[in-house]
C-alpha cells in the first residue's frame, strides 16, 4: 500500500490514546489509533477489579467497563483504528512505520502524532534480583494478564515484592482465587501504591506488607521454591544477618512502572530522567513540535481518570496543531519541582490567559507540610496539606495570567 | 532391544553439538541424549560467549592447541550455520607497572601463535574511547571476538538432524555398561545402546566417567555471574575489554553481545555442582571491579543477570578414549576456553569416532540452515512478500526484540524444536529485551499451547514438569 496520510495519528489504543483521539476529532481532525493488541482498551482489559471512573464518570466501574465507555464513543465515530499493529519507528517529521499482519509494512505521514504508548513494568532483570532464576518469578502485570484474560493462575503460595498499585490488586485476586499470598515485601519505608489498595487489598485479607524489606535471594529450581529477605539498613542494603526464609512458589514482582518510549530513539523528543516521559508544555506538546504525549508514556498516573483528562489536552492541542488552530502561544516558563517534589509536569507552561493544572509528586511522605508554588518572585500558591505520599498524584490550579517568571514547585516540612 | 546405534552422545551443550554436527556428515547412526529440554542448557547458555584469541593459554596445553584451532573454525561455522557473531576484536587492558604482565602474554601469544599487537593509551583510546583513566596500555588480539553460544550450539544440533542424525531431549543418563562390544546406556527416558559412547557431559562429565567405569576425575566449580544491559548501551562499546588475567580465570571483562546486547562479568566463585544462583556479594564485586577497566558502566540498564559454571578437572581439558574402557571417548572439564575450543574438540573427536568405523562422508551433506532471517534482517520487499503468504509475519510478539509470530512458529517446528518458552527465546530472542517477556510470555505460551495442542497449564518455562507457567485453571485451585 502506498502511504497515508492523516491529521493525527495516536500510537496506542489504550485509555489515553482513546481519549486523545476523540478530543481530536470533535476539533475536526481525521484521526487514526495504532493499537497493538487485537482489541482497543489497553491495560484497561485486565484491570477487573473496581475503582475505575469515580473522578471522570462520576461513577465506580471496573477497568474493562472504562474502557468500553471510551470504545463504544471511538466505534461511533469515524475515528479510524488499526488494530495489531506496531510501530516500528517514528521521525521527527512524523512518518511512522508500522507493521501489520493485513497490510504488511506501510509508511504512515501525520500532521501531529500523539504518544500514549502506556508503560511497561520493572523486571527481576532490573533490579538485579539475586539468586536462582526459576520458573514462579512474573511482573504483578503479567500474572494479572494470565488470570484475568487467559484464565490461569501462576502460582499458590505467593510473595509479592514491590508495593506498587498492580502488586496490591494481584495480591487481593490471587488470595479470592484461592492461592495463599503470604507477604509483601517494600524496600522502601513507605508504599507506593494508593493507600486505599493497601486498605483494601492487603489489610482486608490479613496479608502482612513489610517495609523497609527486600529479597536477598531466590531459591528452587527448576520452580521457586522459597526465598531469602532481610530488613534493610539507611543505604537500602540488605541487613544480611536478620535474614529470613519464606516457601513460596511464586514471586510477583511490582517494583515499578516505566513508560514505553524505546519508540522515541529515531526522534529529538527529550525526555525527563526523572518521568522517563517526554518534557511537555500545558499542550502536552514536546520539544518537537508536533509531537504530544499523555497517559503512562508521558509519566505513571495513579488513576486513569487522570489519563482520560490528560489526553483529552494531548489530542486537542494535536488537532488544533494539525487543523493550523494553534493559537500563538507566547512566551513560556519552565516549571522545576523543588524540596521534596520529584517532580512535576507539565515542565513548560506558556504566559497567558486561563488556568493551567499542574501535576506533581513527591519523593517520600511528607505529613503536615506546605506546597509552595512559585512563579519569579511571585508566591502563586501555598497551600497546606495533611499527608503527601510518592503513591497519590498531586495537583494544583494555577492562573496563567500571574505568572510573571520561571516556576518552581517545592514543600515546607 | 533392537537398534544399536554406532555413536552416542552424551550431553547436548557446545561440544555435544558440535561433535554431533561433525558425525553426522559420516555415514554413521549417530544419537544425542540430552537431560534438558532443549540443547545449550547448561553452561553453554550461560557464559561470556567470548571467541578467545588463545594468548593467554598456557603454551602446549590442549586449552591452547584447541582455542587456537577452534578460533578458526568457530568464524567459519558461524558464518556457515547463518549464527550471530562479531569479529570484534579483544584488548587485555594494563595501568603503569604491569607492563611485565603483558610482556608474559606477548610471549605466550607467540608460543601459541596467535597474533597480537601492545598499544600504547593513545592507539587503544582511538579503539575503545571508554577504557578507565588510569589504562596506560592494552594488548590486542584482532581474531577474538563474540558469538551466541546457544544459538551456535542450536544450530549445530539443526544440521546435524538435517543431515540425519538424532537427538533425544529429557533424556537423562542415570546408567553407562557394556555387554561385549556393545554399550547400554540407561535414561530417563529408555534404554539405547551404540558401538562407540562420547561422553560431552559437561557438569556431569566426571560422573559420566565413573557411571562407565573410565577413568576418575576430581571435578571442582567456579561460578561465574554476569549483568546484561539493555541494547541502548552497545554504542558505548567496540570491543572485548579485559583485564589481566589471573589465577582464577580470565577476569571480570566488559564485551558487547552478538546480540547487540552488553555484559558486565564473570566473577569466579568455588562452588559445588548445579549452583548457578548469583549471589549479592558476587554482584558487588562486579559491580565494583567494571570501573576499573571501563570508565562509564551503566548498571541501572541492566535487564538481566545470570550465572554459569566452569567445570573444572585440574588444569586443562581431558580430550581422548579411555584407556580402561575401549570405544569411551571422552572431551570432559571443558571450561574456558571451552565455546572457542568446542569445533576443534569436536573435530578431534570425530577423528577419533570414525577411525573406528569402515565409514565414510554421505554425498549429499545439508552444509547450510534453511533461511532463518528474523523481521529485523529483512527489507521491506521480503517482509511484505511474507507477510502477504503468512500474515503471522505481520504480527509482532516480542515488542522489545521485534519478534514476530512466524519467527515463534518457526522456532517450534525447528529442526530441533524448541517446547518451551525458553527455548523458543533462545531460538528467536521474543523476552530477551528490556521488558523480559513481560508483554510476550503470556503470548509466546498461547502460541506453544496452540502448535503443540497442549492446554495452556503445561506450558513450560524451560526444563522441568514443574517449571509451567500457568499452574492451575483459574477456580481449580485444590
Amino acid at each position: 500500500m502506498g502511504n497515508l496520510l492523516y491529521d493525527v495519528v495516536i500510537i496506542g489504543g489504550g485509555p489515553a490514546g482513546m481519549a486523545a483521539a476523540l478530543a481530536a476529532r470533535k476539533q475536526g481532525a481525521s484521526c487514526l489509533i495504532l493499537e497493538r493488541d487485537v482489541r482497543l482498551g489497553g491495560i484497561l482489559n485486565q484491570c477487573i477489579h473496581q475503582g475505575f471512573g469515580l473522578h471522570y464518570f462520576g461513577e465506580e466501574m471496573t477497568g474493562p467497563e472504562y474502557a468500553d465507555r471510551f470504545r463504544k464513543l471511538v466505534e461511533a465515530s469515524d475515528i479510524e483504528v488499526m488494530l495489531e499493529s506496531m510501530v516500528l519507528s517514528l521521525t521527527d517529521d512524523k512518518v511512522l512505520t508500522v507493521l501489520s499482519p493485513k497490510l504488511g509494512l506501510c509508511h504512515i505521514k501525520a500532521k501531529a502524532v500523539v504518544l500514549a504508548m502506556g508503560c511497561r513494568e520493572r523486571t527481576a532483570g532490573a533490579i538485579a534480583l539475586p539468586g536462582s532464576r526459576p520458573a514462579g518469578i512474573y511482573t504483578a502485570g503479567m500474572a494479572q494478564k494470565i488470570c484475568n484474560i487467559d484464565g490461569y493462575l501462576v502460582g499458590k503460595e505467593v510473595v509479592i515484592l514491590g508495593s506498587g498499585d498492580i502488586g496490591l490488586i494481584m495480591a487481593r485476586r490471587m488470595t479470592t482465587e484461592g492461592a495463599k499470598v503470604k507477604l509483601v515485601l517494600e524496600l522502601m519505608p513507605f508504599s507506593s501504591g494508593l493507600k486505599r489498595n493497601i486498605v483494601q487489598c492487603l489489610d482486608d485479607y490479613n496479608i502482612p506488607i513489610k517495609f523497609s524489606h527486600t529479597i536477598t535471594r531466590v531459591v528452587g529450581s527448576p520452580r521457586m521454591t522459597g526465598l531469602y529477605y532481610a530488613p534493610v539498613g539507611k543505604d537500602r542494603k540488605p541487613i544480611l544477618e536478620e535474614e529470613q526464609y519464606v516457601s513460596a512458589d511464586t514471586l510477583l514482582l511490582s517494583v515499578g512502572l516505566i513508560p514505553e518510549n524505546d519508540l522515541l530513539g529515531g526522534t529529538k523528543v527529550e525526555l525527563s530522567r526523572i518521568t522517563s516521559g517526554a518534557v511537555v508544555d500545558e499542550n502536552r506538546m514536546t520539544n518537537v513540535d508536533g509531537i504530544f504525549s499523555c497517559g503512562n508514556v508521558l509519566h505513571v498516573h495513579d488513576l486513569v481518570d487522570n489519563v482520560s483528562h490528560e489526553a483529552e489536552i494531548a489530542g486537542e492541542s494535536a488537532a488544533k496543531y494539525a487543523l493550523d488552530k494553534f493559537e500563538n502561544q507566547g512566551e513560556t516558563v519552565t516549571v522545576t519541582a523543588k524540596d521534596g517534589v520529584r517532580y512535576s509536569l507539565p515542565q513548560r507552561i506558556h504566559k497567558g490567559e486561563g488556568k493551567v493544572q499542574i501535576f506533581f509528586r513527591t519523593g517520600d511522605v511528607y505529613k503536615n507540610c506546605r506546597l509552595i508554588v512559585e512563579s519569579g518572585d511571585d508566591l502563586l500558591l501555598s497551600k497546606k496539606c495533611q499527608i503527601l505520599a510518592p503513591g497519590e498524584m498531586g495537583s494544583v490550579i494555577i492562573d496563567k495570567a500571574k505568572i510573571t517568571g520561571d516556576i518552581v514547585v517545592r514543600l515546607e516540612v | 532391544m533392537e537398534k544399536v546405534f554406532d555413536v552416542i552422545i552424551i550431553g547436548g551443550g557446545i561440544v555435544g553439538t558440535a561433535t554431533l554436527d561433525r558425525l553426522a556428515k559420516y555415514d554413521l547412526d549417530c544419537l544425542l541424549l540430552e537431560k534438558s529440554d532443549d540443547v545449550a542448557a547448561f553452561s553453554t547458555r550461560a557464559n561470556s560467549g567470548i571467541v578467545h584469541a588463545g594468548y593467554d593459554c598456557e603454551p602446549g596445553t590442549l586449552k591452547a592447541e584447541f582455542n587456537v584451532l577452534g578460533n578458526a573454525l568457530l568464524w567459519k561455522d558461524a558464518q556457515e550455520l547463518g549464527v550471530k557473531h562479531l569479529k570484534c576484536g579483544s584488548i587485555v587492558v594494563a595501568k603503569e607497572g604491569q607492563e611485565d604482565a603483558i610482556a608474559k602474554l606477548v610471549e605466550k601469544a607467540k608460543a601459541n601463535g596467535v597474533e597480537v599487537e601492545v598499544w600504547s593509551r593513545q592507539q587503544t583510546l582511538a579503539f575503545e574511547p571508554n577504557i578507565a583513566d588510569d589504562i596506560t596500555m592494552s594488548l590486542y588480539a584482532k581474531s577474538a571476538g563474540v558469538v551466541s553460544p546457544y544459538q551456535l550450539a542450536i544450530a549445530y544440533a539443526d544440521r546435524a538432524i538435517l543431515n540425519g542424525a538424532k537427538i533425544e531431549l529429557e533424556a537423562e543418563v542415570t546408567a553407562v555398561s557394556k555387554q561385549g562390544e556393545i554399550f547400554e546406556v540407561k535414561t530417563s527416558k529408555g534404554e539405547y545402546r551404540a558401538k562407540v559412547v562420547v561422553n560431552c557431559a559437561g557438569e556431569n562429565g566426571a560422573p559420566v566417567n565413573d557411571m562407565a567405569g573410565a577413568e576418575h576425575y576430581e571435578t571442582t566449580y567456579r561460578r561465574g555471574d554476569y549483568f546484561i544491559l539493555d541494547n541502548t548501551e552497545r554504542k558505548n562499546i567496540n570491543t572485548v575489554i579485559f583485564p589481566l588475567p589471573t589465577k582464577a580465570g580470565k577476569g571480570i571483562l566488559v564485551a558487547p553481545t552478538a546480540d547487540g546486547n552488553v555484559i558486565y562479568g564473570p566473577t569466579a566463585v568455588d562452588t559445588v555442582a548445579d549452583d548457578t544462583a548469583s549471589s549479592l556479594a558476587s554482584l558487588d564485586e562486579i559491580r565494583r571491579n567494571v570501573p576499573l577497566s571501563y570508565k562509564n558502566p551503566t548498571f541501572n540498564k541492566c535487564i538481566r543477570i545470570y550465572s554459569g559454571l566452569r567445570t573444572i578437572i585440574g588444569h586443562d581439558f581431558v580430550i581422548g578414549e579411555s584407556k580402561v574402557v575401549k570405544n569411551f571417548v571422552m572431551a570432559i572439564g571443558i571450561c574456558s576456553p571451552g565455546l572457542t575450543s568446542a569445533p576443534a574438540i569436536a573435530e578431534r573427536l570425530a577423528e577419533l569416532v570414525t577411525a573406528k568405523f569402515a565409514c565414510k562422508k554421505k554425498n549429499d551433506i545439508v552444509e547450510n540452515l534453511p533461511e532463518n532471517k528474523g523481521l529485523l534482517e529483512l527489507d521491506e520487499a521480503e517482509l511484505n512478500s511474507l507477510v502477504q503468504k503468512d500474515e503471522a509475519w505481520g504480527r509482532i510478539v516480542c515488542r522489545c526484540e521485534k519478534v514476530t509470530e512466524a519467527e515463534v512458529v518457526r522456532a517450534i517446528h525447528s529442526p530441533l524444536p524448541a517446547t518451551t518458552v525458553d527455548a523458543v527465546k533462545r531460538r528467536t530472542r521474543a523476552g530477551m529485551g528490556r521488558c523480559q517477556g513481560g508483554f510476550c510470555g503470556p503470548r509466546v505460551m498461547e502460541i506453544i499451547s496452540r502448535e503443540l495442542n497442549i492446554p495452556l497449564d503445561k506450558v513450560r518455562k524451560g526444563n522441568g514438569e514443574d517449571s509451567n507457567i500457568a499452574v492451575c485453571k483459574v477456580g481449580e485451585v485444590e
